[in-house]
């Protein structure tokens, strides 16, 4: 705990390093963040790939979130075109799942008997990934600080077993812990030995005034269009390959890149977002391209299941369940 | 007898499926216990239902069924024995009916001679009949929305279920589901109780214990403590009043197992911001309730309910928090306000180009010239000086360009409310901004249809538009499936040419016709559509009776205002016995005409005075025609109750008629005229209802 404004609480780094070690010691294996862009932790293969199959999966991971349209150029202190979302996903979820996050928000200094906490019905829906799951929406004292979903089905395909997923939002706990109104007055670190106050502003709010403008200003329309095609013809072209996953042997079963096919995938997520931001996607092809990425993600997630499947099955030890 | 109790403990189940589920699981329970024979009819019963459990506490329970002696026919007499010795089917009916062979009886029947045996069905133990029948009741339940969770398994129920009891009396019922099998265990609250166990002993404890663990699980209890701190907390802001609010009451009912409330303030700055805006914000983004001062404006202050009781340090800590949050949602909406004011809503008019109304019928931009073609076209028929054409044709222009804006994307509810408010703030006039800001209206049975008459005609001319490109798309609504609302559009028009200030000169076949484009037949199935809407809206929001409304229908269907003053009246009178005669007489009037039409017998051209024959038949004639001038006056002044209460009066000429006059007489000519004269009277009189509709009372 740092003294900031008067009180003590936890740094963004001390917030960020105490879930990780609290979801550590439940068991949780410590991911790095994924190094391509996505809009959410839960489009990370991390999460969308390995919640697929029957293999038990706890893992945790901060998933650095950018989402280009609701970039602000750094001037709204409660928006960004970047945040960070810390992510954990129990597969199957315990059952004192709840309790466990319940605990989780003491662990980061929230005393809950002196506070409000509510589970708010709220599902969760991405459907270029064809994925669903029902939830909630944790609110303490008027704040949605987490959304907490139960996975029903990723990639079109039911879901066995379910995955828990825990979603913190981390600037906004931040925020809270610190009582600040501005997210660019978090502080992020406290130099040991000068005592001085690093800040969320100091650290990323130039990057949120130039991919603001990137986004929004910058990027070149044409060239964007040329880039989803591009990656959407690499990926379609590994899915057709991928037709023949029966036939190949261990190795090349092995090593196709599946989840290479999925990083092309998210690309093109990625590309039409920044496409949406520039405003050059109309109501009607906005369908249409949707579809488009609905098709190679959902045909991805197939290809991962099925891959998993066929290693498995090959295996002269038991599959471990 | 014993008391029944049975609690399901569940992850938080969504607010908005509580209560029916609470009174789904209670009537399964009753009726599953009734099915069984193990409560009588009318049992007491009670259910309680928080956000992590629902409850049902039957009394009166047996703790076994009753035996019951059943009365079995077998096998005949001629099968079952051979020569005096039971066969193997007599056998096989003795085992079946639980007796020896040597009990089984004979009985005669119109078949001959059987056998037949009285087996006694031993009654089970109540335990072990709810025990094998609960759980597919539980199974049954309907969710809108439920989830799997058990793996290897199909299970589905609306969220993770966490622990069950169920107490017979002080026994417990080896119900088992959702992975879970019954106990006597319960839990309190979340934080105030924590994870303590709360063990019953009895069923008859389980209310009071569960006040002990802070959890209120009655449901109106919970409701009333809700509305009672609402009060309170409000009173120690002097003149102040909390918005009531029906629905945020029932969502933070069923959001909370120990409610609390608490009062919280934002600064008056934001009180420049509208307050649609302010309370859109509070209300369906925070779950706040909103405070007025005594004159009914806005104060700075909300009103927040707490699922936890906090001392007053806590409340600070609470309030400071929520404060917080509000503070940074109404800076957003400042925000949204400053931006979209940077592009006037008039310049938005193009970007509408780039908004899809809906893929075939275009973009928004289409949809707004089709709207002001539409209200040009009605503007000739409106009454001179009851409407500003030129106001309406703006208000249409500029309706849809806050769907480009940021606060309508961020608060989509507060379409056409926060174009009227910008076309406001843009120096537009009252009557401009007034209809956009009502195009909307009205969006239920319940809502205002818009303040003024140009905003009556501008939602009409936008729900008139939508019907007619859904319908010409082959999009209509198809039994509990309408996708696109045309119902609720199409009783809208209906609720506005019903219920508006000033009345639209337009009949629901006009607004077909126009809307349609010239397509005949699409016009006549969007009428067709309209009059169905019109029929609602007279059961359901006039509350009159089936039979009225289908009468004043088959008299005209087109006019609104006028279908509403002629139901109206026809409940009126409809229970003089005059009038009952009168209905009773023209329904055998139409009949006779039927039946005459079937056998090929027409009715003469005209009434023939010469060929009236009987005193009783030339009365009724002179008598109707006489009044037949009297209705028809009166019907021109609308004046309808009048003009039925005047077709009442032709009762004893009516009754004269059919007790001397036989109709189908056998002279064809006189015949004739008799038929023609019937058919006269069922037409002078049947122009504000048809009266053969109407079923005795």
């Amino acid at each position: 705990m740092t003294e900031i404004a008067g009180k003590k609480a936890l740094t963004f780094q001390e917030l960020l390093f105490t879930l990780q070690r609290f979801w550590a010691d439940r068991g949780c294996v410590l991911q790095q963040p994924y190094d391509v862009e996505v809009g959410a932790g839960t489009m990370s293969p991390d999460t969308f790939l390995r919640v697929l199959g029957p293999k038990p999966v706890r893992i945790a991971y901060a998933q650095p979130s950018r989402r280009p349209a609701d970039g602000r150029y750094g001037e709204n202190p409660n928006r960004l075109f970047r945040h960070t979302q810390l992510q954990v996903i129990l597969k199957p979820p315990p059952i004192n799942i709840q309790e466990m996050y319940l605990e989780s928000l003491k662990a980061i200094g929230i005393d809950l008997r002196e506070h409000d906490i509510k589970f708010e019905e709220d599902n969760w829906e991405w459907p270029v990934g064809g994925a669903w799951g029902v939830g909630w929406q944790v609110m303490l004292d008027g704040l949605e600080i987490t959304q907490f979903t139960y996975f029903q089905q990723c990639g079109g395909m039911d879901l066995d077993p379910i995955s828990g997923e825990i979603t913190y939002g981390m600037e906004r706990i931040a925020a809270f812990l610190q009582d600040v109104d501005s997210i660019y007055d978090i502080v992020w670190a406290v130099e040991p030995d000068t005592g001085r106050k690093v800040t969320y502003g100091e650290m990323r709010l130039a990057e949120e005034e130039q991919f603001s403008a990137y986004s929004f200003d910058y990027a070149d329309v044409p060239k964007l269009w040329e880039h989803l095609k591009l990656y959407e013809a690499e990926c379609k072209a590994l899915l057709e390959k991928a037709g023949g996953l029966e036939k190949m042997d261990a190795l090349a079963l092995k090593r196709f890149p599946v989840l290479g096919a999925y990083e092309l995938a998210l690309k093109c997520s990625h590309v039409f977002n920044l496409l949406d931001a520039r405003g050059a996607i109309s109501v009607t092809e906005r369908v249409g391209v949707m579809a488009r990425i609905r098709t190679l993600v959902v045909g991805v997630a197939k290809m991962y299941a099925e891959q998993g499947a066929l290693l498995a099955a090959g295996k002269t030890e038991p599959v471990a369940v | 007898m014993a008391e029944f109790l049975f609690e399901i403990g569940l992850e938080e189940v969504p607010a908005r499926m509580i209560v029916g589920a609470e009174a789904e699981l209670c009537d399964r329970v009753v009726k599953m216990l009734g099915r069984e024979r193990l409560v009588s009819d009318g049992v007491k019963s009670r259910s309680f239902a928080t956000p992590r459990r629902l409850a049902v506490w039957v009394e009166g329970v047996a703790e076994r069924q009753e035996d019951v002696a059943e009365e079995l026919v077998g096998p005949s007499v001629k099968v079952a024995y051979k020569d005096g010795t039971p066969t193997p089917a007599a056998m096989a009916f003795a085992k079946k009916a639980g007796v020896e062979v040597g009990a089984l009886k004979t009985v005669t029947t119109p078949k001959g001679e059987y056998l037949a045996a009285t087996a006694v069905k031993t009654g089970r133990a109540a335990a072990e009949v709810i025990a094998a029948e609960l759980p597919k009741e539980l199974a049954g339940i309907y969710w809108a929305k439920n989830m799997r969770w058990i793996p290897g398994k199909p299970d589905k129920f609306v969220r993770p279920v966490r622990w069950m009891i169920a107490l017979l009396g002080s026994a417990v019922v080896p119900v088992s589901f959702g992975g879970y099998e019954a106990g006597v265990v319960t839990y309190g609250h979340r934080v105030l109780f924590g994870e303590q166990e709360i063990p019953l002993k009895a069923a008859g404890e389980y209310e009071a214990a569960l006040l002990k663990g802070f959890v209120v699980a009655d449901v109106e209890v919970r409701r009333q403590k809700i509305r009672k701190a609402l009060d309170a907390v409000t009173r120690t802001v002097p003149g102040a009043r909390w918005r009531e609010d029906e629905e945020l009451v029932e969502t933070v009912t069923q959001l909370t197992e120990w409610p609390s409330v608490l009062l919280g303030g934002f600064e008056k700055e934001y009180l420049a911001l509208p307050e649609e805006v302010l309370v859109t914000v509070m209300r369906d983004h925070q779950k706040y309730f909103a405070v007025e001062d005594g004159s009914g404006k806005l104060a700075p202050h909300f009103l927040t309910v707490l699922n936890t009781e906090a001392d007053a340090a806590g409340q600070d800590v609470i309030r400071h928090g929520n404060e917080r949050v509000l503070r940074a949602r109404f800076n957003d909406a400042q925000f949204f306000w400053e931006f979209d004011q940077r592009t006037p809503l008039k310049e938005r008019v193009k970007l509408l180009e780039h908004v899809t109304f809906q893929k075939d019928l275009g973009s928004y931009a289409k949809k707004t010239e089709r709207v002001r073609h539409l209200i040009h076209g009605w503007s000739g028929m409106m009454p001179p000086g009851t409407f500003d054409a030129n106001a309406a044709r703006d208000a249409a222009s500029l309706a849809k360009t806050d769907l480009t804006t940021e606060m309508v994307k961020e608060f989509t509810e507060l379409q056409g409310v926060v174009g009227g408010l910008y076309a406001r703030a843009q120096g537009q006039s009252a009557l401009v901004a007034d209809a956009i800001y009502d195009q909307y209206k009205p969006v239920s049975m319940e809502d205002s249809v818009p303040w003024t008459v140009e905003g009556a005609v501008l939602s009409a001319a936008d729900k008139a538009d939508t019907i007619a490109g859904m319908f010409g798309l082959g999009l209509e609504p198809t039994g509990s499936k309408d996708p696109f609302a045309l119902r609720r559009a199409a009783n809208g028009i209906v609720k506005i040419m019903a219920e508006s200030a000033v009345a639209l000169p337009l009949t629901l076949r006009e607004v077909a016709v126009t809307a349609t484009n010239g397509d005949a037949k699409l016009a006549e199935k969007v009428r067709e559509f309209l009059v169905e809407r019109l029929e609602f809206y007279l059961r359901e929001a006039r509350g009159q009776a089936y039979d009225v409304v289908k009468a004043v229908l088959v008299a005209g269907s087109d006019d609104v205002r006028d279908a509403v003053a002629r139901a109206e009246a026809v409940t009126a009178v409809r229970g003089s016995d005059d009038f009952a005669a009168v209905s009773a007489a023209f329904k055998r009037m139409k009949n006779i005409l039927a039946q005459a039409k079937e056998k090929g017998i027409a009715p003469g051209a005209g009434v023939d005075a010469a060929l009236l024959t009987e005193p009783t038949e030339k009365a009724l004639a002179e008598r109707s025609a006489e009044l037949a001038v009297k209705v028809k006056a009166l019907g021109v002044e609308k004046n309808y109750k009048a003009a039925l209460e005047a077709i009442a009066t032709l009762r004893p000429q009516v009754d004269a008629f059919f007790d001397a006059v036989m109709v189908m007489a056998p002279d064809a000519a006189v015949r004739a005229n008799r038929l023609a004269l019937l058919e006269r009277v069922l037409g002078d009189f049947s122009g504000i209802a048809d009266f053969s509709e109407i079923v005795p009372g």
